[in-house]
């Protein structure tokens, strides 16, 4: 009887104990994964930090004003202390990496002592230029691999916690992609002796409002669904459904869905007036037949399907055999940022892959367009003497206070760069300007 | 012995004619396709197109087979010089202006692309030490192969898009495409709000902010399909209606969320502002 009783409580406890170490376990587990996270938060954001430094400082040395030179010094100052930061949270220890920081710390004292003194009456000299533009290429070089490192770390899923081990055994061979890349990124920045996403501003607006453009009566579910079968070109309703949207949403929409065994497609339509908002359809596509440009024909075609009317070709990309496209309406002229439409057209067949309308319908108004007070002659006098201006467009755009601006708009060439600069039509304001890219080295192919 | 004069003619015959292939394939290797080339285009085309600028002293950038700004720079100036009208577009006319002023080989621009990176002097270097042999490359290699850069949309990285994928992936890859698409757009809406951080690694890596980060998800590796959807989303497509918020109803053990403003159900997962 007692045996029995003490082989009970024992293999109770041992179940117990299994219970518990299961737990601890488990518990471990979960620590070192929060742990691994904020390591490799530190770590995408130091290149995405380093990243937009290279381009800030990029867009320093196109700009002329110093309206709008000094908040870009405080912008990249703020840049290089959170890429500081991000640094000091990373398991570097054992690493000498302090060459990159002290260029960080370089760049930081430099943009601070120009922010905080007066440009206009001691604008920058030449050499401070000079130096601009080697931390510019600088700063370049370290992004490039950084960039690198980060594309192997994601491809390879490697652990910021392996990186700390392997540093921690100083006696073992060190055989790690992430210490080596960093290890380059430091040789970059001996040589040396001595800003939030600017994404474009296309479509952007700073201040969420009502849509303000959507006209006509209010549609009820049938007739969205006999319009959506026109849309998506399907004969009947079998493999559509339809919901409304809830309370949250910024307009009462209905949303539309269809697939079959291809495709499927999904659709945002307005209640009021049915227009569609957003198109979405997913299906696998082929090689190329059609080029870029035809593409750009289709789009045009679909948007005046939809009684889109004025809208011009403002850019498009080829992407994996997929043609994307945005489009801006076009008023005596002048083009309106906020009034974005995009498409996107399989370059296989040339079918229509997507449309998304928010922008166009949420800004689009009759405006009461003004002239232009300055001419542009004046206005090119505004932009940085070092750009060579290339083309020049009037354009509405909405500055840092959301408010709806006439400008110039200057696409111009410095050095190997080109930036799109934005003047003020009416007062000459150096209203924004953006460094572009848009192409980046693929570094799957290395 | 007739016999034999018929074969030597036969083979004669024959070795002229092979000659002849061989000249005409040469023909078409350096030629353009017909597409009217634009700026954002990709492909064998746009290698054609910076090579045969490049030779002319127009494009000094890499020869990367992307038709970036410095691509539409150099075709404009070109199309200056050159007394055309000034597009930007390699249409026919444009190319055939190209093709007149400038050589273009291969097999040559190629093998250098596929060697080494860093290409960018066409034209300026001297070849004598390599003589061209179209018929020793292979013009068999499928379009595109030799491209060495990708377009990105402004202000992101091909790394930023791939860590969106990733989150994309390991919160959402049993949903339908849009609700990809919508998960990624609350990463993107998420960024441009003020109460949220100000980047991509910011907004996944921020604790307890998705569940896909907490459980390690997300290094499961993406699929093609979570890269376009996160393209979609960075390209303006919302299929979330403006969302910062979403959960699945079935697993969701805050009360909370429930109190948000919902938007709109997408497979399993409700939006909301």
């Amino acid at each position: 009887m007692v045996r029995w009783i003490l082989i009970g409580v024992l293999s109770l406890a041992l179940v117990g104990t299994g219970f518990w170490g299961y737990r601890e376990h488990q518990e471990k587990n979960a620590i070192l994964i929060q742990a691994e996270n904020t390591y490799q938060r530190s770590f995408h954001e130091l290149s995405y930090h380093m990243d937009l430094l290279n381009d800030q400082i990029g867009t320093t040395l196109a700009m002329n004003s110093t309206e709008r030179l000094s908040p870009q010094f405080v912008e990249i100052w703020r840049l290089t202390s959170e890429a500081l930061s991000n640094v000091g949270q990373l398991p570097l220890g054992l690493l000498p990496f302090n060459k990159t920081e002290e260029f960080l710390s370089e760049i930081g004292d430099f943009t601070y002592r120009t922010a905080v003194r007066n440009l206009e009456d001691s604008p920058l000299t030449e050499e401070e230029t000079e130096t601009l533009k080697q931390l510019y290429s600088q700063s370049g070089d370290i992004k490039d691999e950084l960039r690198q490192v980060q594309h192997i770390a994601l491809e390879n899923n490697l652990r910021w916690m392996d990186v700390q081990l392997a540093l921690a055994n100083p006696d073992e061979q060190v055989d790690n992609t992430i210490i080596d890349g960093f290890r380059t990124v430091e040789k970059s920045v001996e040589g040396f002796t001595e800003a939030n996403s600017q994404s474009s501003v296309i479509g952007r607006t700073s201040n969420d409002h009502k849509y303000k453009y959507l006209n006509g009566q209010e549609i009820n579910e049938q007739e969205a669904l006999d319009k959506s079968k026109e849309i998506f070109n399907v004969q009947n309703e079998d493999n559509l459904t339809i919901a409304e949207s809830g309370e949250g949403s910024d307009v009462p929409m209905y949303s539309i869905s269809y697939h079959n065994d291809e495709k499927r497609a999904y659709m945002d339509m307005s209640q009021q007036g049915g227009h569609p908002l957003s198109i979405l359809v997913s299906r696998d596509i082929a090689q190329n037949q059609i080029s870029l440009n035809e593409g750009a024909e289709k789009a045009q075609d679909y948007l005046k399907s939809f009684n889109l009317e004025n809208m011009s070709l403002f850019q498009s990309s080829e992407y994996n055999n997929v043609g994307v496209y945005s489009f801006l309406y076009n008023e005596d002229d002048v083009r309106v940022y906020s009034d974005a439409v995009e498409v996107k057209v399989a370059l296989d067949n040339g079918d229509i892959l997507g449309l998304s309308t928010n922008n166009y319908y949420m800004n689009h108004t009759d405006r009461d367009l003004k002239e232009p007070e300055i001419s542009a002659e004046e206005a090119k006098k505004m932009v940085n003497p070092n750009v060579d201006i290339q083309e020049e467009f009037l354009a509405i755009i909405d500055n840092d206070l959301g408010e709806e601006v006439l400008v110039y708009e200057f696409l111009g060439v410095l050095d190997n760069d080109t930036y799109r600069i934005f003047i003020n039509a009416m007062n000459g304001f150096e209203e924004k300007v953006e460094k572009l890219d848009g192409t980046e080295i693929n570094f799957a192919a290395n | 012995m007739t016999y034999r004069r018929v074969a030597f003619l036969l083979m004669i015959i024959c070795f002229s004619l092979a000659g002849l292939q061989g000249e005409s394939s040469i023909k078409t290797v350096n030629a353009f396709s017909e597409q009217v080339i634009q700026h954002g285009a990709v492909g064998d085309d746009v290698i054609e197109l910076q090579s045969r600028l490049q030779y002319l002293g127009f494009y000094n950038g890499k020869i990367d087979g992307v038709f970036g700004w410095g691509t539409y720079w150099a075709l404009r100036n070109f199309q200056y010089e050159f007394g055309m009208e000034i597009d930007g577009l390699a249409g026919q006319a444009t190319k055939d202006k190209l093709v007149k002023a400038s050589n273009y080989d291969e097999g040559y621009v190629k093998g250098k692309i596929n060697k080494g990176k860093d290409f960018t002097h066409y034209g300026g270097v001297d070849r004598t030490g390599t003589p061209a042999d179209p018929q020793a490359e292979t013009p068999e290699e499928t379009a595109g192969e030799d491209v060495t850069a990708v377009n990105v949309p402004q202000g992101y990285s091909q790394n930023d898009i791939q860590l969106m994928a990733n989150a994309v992936y390991g919160e959402a890859r049993g949903e339908p495409y849009e609700g990809q698409v919508a998960v990624a757009a609350v990463i993107i809406n998420r960024i441009e709000s003020p109460t949220f951080p100000n980047t991509a690694s910011g907004v996944i890596f921020e604790p307890r902010a998705f569940t896909a980060v907490a459980d390690g998800q997300i290094w499961l590796t993406p699929n093609e399909r979570a890269r376009e959807a996160v393209l979609d989303a960075i390209n303006g497509w919302d299929p979330s209606g403006n969302a910062t918020y979403y959960f699945n109803p079935d697993t969701a053990t805050s009360g909370w969320i429930w109190t948000r403003p919902q938007i709109k159900k997408i497979g399993k997962h409700i939006f909301c502002k």
